[in-house]
């Protein structure tokens, strides 16, 4: 049996981002691990002072391009909340299935490309053939599908053009909706396989932790209250107030503890508080396995994801099927001075962005990002993995480990990119 | 790196009998750096990623930059752009995790062949230039 051993992983590979692991394990003990984000900051806690409000979506949506519909749909909030902008139905409808779309695709690129091959014993989605080659085009046709859905309500899927503070500066064209409910329903039945195939993967990995999430009346991921699995239930302005962050020396992201504890973000934490509020066909195709949930398996994260690309072709199909566009401008703000926030759910978890804006420029802002929450969990959970796999040879423990480390979803380009700054 | 995959949405069958795809942390554990076109995105922000982008200009014959910040460092940039309030807090973080004292384009310490301007990237523009290099062989 192997008394001591060090593990490095350099550049974990198939997660949005570039991360290193380290664990050092002396006379048969975890002693040391550590979960090293490596991308570069580009310091937007800096970048955003100063800047017109009505500029900076457009600018943190840079943050990243996987999440960046997040980012700009949160900041949005934030920045109208500040500045006493309600937005209309339509705005809000708009965002709804912007949001729904980036879900879609975000899912699908991490449960395909990132997770199934370790289920299915390959290095990429690319190598697979023969009876699963059949996956490699169904992902792809999800993905297509949400993007299709993103571009026609926001422009674009990524970077999105069309939201403003206040509303949408170009309108979506009703006449192409059609094509957009046909690529949902074709990818539906992908989506559905999926979780199926999730749902039969009995892997496990279980400590004890609340999940956080916020709590949307129609599963929307826009509004709420950010409430956990042991009793915590906020108004999302006030979120930050219970959170503290933790500077981690060796990594370029920070961590945050709720209330003095870990926690986690994500899919597995919003089926564990919401999954009653489901679409109705999704909760009739996929009951028997939303009896997984509640559950405190990391691994469930991967079905929870899958269920939710049903969830949002659902609500979403359902939303277009009706759907009229009125002709409007966006709202102007009527306050150029004030303090907002406000918490979405991003395909990775909870986001949160809050600014204080004087004259129509930013004083300060802050941004939590769901990774940053999931990071403590993550390290904890990968040193209790670790302790289990004791006297196993080393490449069963670094395979083990990336595995738990992508069911998590993390994304290290959002990570890094925001220093702990005071809140004046 | 995402436009990149919804280029393949469509092309994936196609691309895969055309290309051999060697280097893509994303999508595989095991690369292999040797290959005839790298696609580089992002700008070179620490002293690390100046001796990574010269590895991977050796390591092939044809070298493209993807997107905004590869070719022009921005919107990655920020910080070139800060006042001394700014510079001065984020001075400890550029120390120990030895980054450069700006933020630069790849060309800035390499020979970029090609480009593919936009953020994100053009996706009309880079399957247009794949397209060429399956047509011309590189």
């Amino acid at each position: 049996m192997h008394k001591d051993m060090d593990i490095k992983i350099g550049t974990l590979s198939k997660i949005e981002g570039h991360a290193n692991l380290d664990i050092k394990i002396r006379k048969g003990k975890v002693e040391d691990v550590k979960l090293r984000v490596m991308e570069n900051k580009r310091f937007y806690t800096q970048t955003v002072r100063g800047k017109p409000a009505t500029a900076v979506p457009a600018l943190v949506s840079r943050i990243c391009g996987t999440c960046s519909i997040s980012h700009l749909t949160c900041a949005t909030e934030a920045i109208e909340k500040a500045l006493g902008v309600e937005p209309s139905e339509q705005t809000m409808l708009l965002r709804k299935l912007a949001m729904y779309g980036t879900i879609i695709r975000d899912h699908a690129v991490h449960l395909y490309l990132f997770c199934l091959p370790d289920m299915f014993g390959a290095d990429s989605l690319l190598d697979f053939a023969g009876k699963n080659k059949h996956m490699i085009g169904e992902c792809f046709e999800i993905k297509a599908a949400g993007n299709a859905l993103s571009t026609w309500a926001a422009g674009r899927a990524i970077h999105p053009a069309f939201s403003r503070i206040g509303g949408w500066s170009v309108l979506p064209k009703p006449e192409n909706v059609r094509g957009v409910i046909e690529k949902l329903g074709h990818s539906r039945e992908h989506a559905l396989e999926l979780a199926r195939t999730f749902h039969e993967c009995d892997w496990n990995f279980e400590r004890d932790s609340q999940f956080i999430a916020l709590v949307t009346p129609d599963f929307s991921f826009l509004e709420g209250e950010v409430c956990g699995t042991k009793g915590f239930c906020v108004p999302e302005g006030d979120y930050y107030d219970h959170l503290h962050s933790v500077i981690i020396p060796y990594s370029q992201a920070t961590a945050y503890e709720l209330e003095g504890k870990e926690y986690m973000v994500g899919a597995l934490a919003r089926f564990n508080l919401n999954k009653d509020a489901l679409h109705l066909d999704t909760i009739r195709d996929c009951g028997k396995m939303l009896k997984t949930f509640p559950t405190g398996n990391v691994f469930s994260n991967n079905l929870a994801q899958a269920i939710e690309i049903v969830h949002c072709i659902d609500h979403a199909t359902e939303l277009l099927e009706s759907i009229t566009i009125k002709q409007e401008k966006p709202k102007e703000p009527e306050l150029k001075t004030g303090r907002g926030a406000g918490a979405i759910e991003a395909p990775r978890g909870t986001l949160w962005y809050g600014f204080d804006i004087a004259n129509g420029a930013i004083k300060d802002g802050h941004i939590v990002i769901p990774t940053a929450q999931n990071q403590i969990k993550m390290e904890n959970d990968i040193r209790a993995l670790v302790t289990e796999l004791i006297g196993k040879p080393k490449e069963t423990i670094v395979s083990e480990c990336e595995k738990l480390i992508r069911a998590f979803d993390p994304c290290m380009s959002c990570a890094s990119h925001f220093l702990k700054v005071r809140w004046l | 790196m995402m436009v990149f995959l919804e280029s393949l949405n469509s092309r994936l069958p196609a691309w895969q009998k055309a290309i051999d795809f060697k280097y893509s942390k994303l999508l595989r554990k095991k690369n292999d750096m040797k290959v005839d076109v790298s696609f580089v995105e992002g700008a070179i922000s620490t002293k690390d990623e100046v001796e990574r982008i010269k590895q991977v200009r050796k390591a092939c014959k044809v070298l493209v930059a993807i997107g905004a910040c590869a070719i022009d460092a921005s919107p990655s940039a920020h910080r070139n752009f800060f006042a001394s309030k700014e510079l001065n807090e984020i001075k400890p973080i550029l120390k120990k995790f030895g980054y450069l004292d700006k933020v630069y384009p790849l060309s800035k310490f390499i020979k970029v062949d090609r480009q593919v301007p936009g953020c994100p990237m053009d996706e009309g523009k880079f399957v247009g230039l794949v397209e060429q290099f399956i047509k011309d062989g590189v």
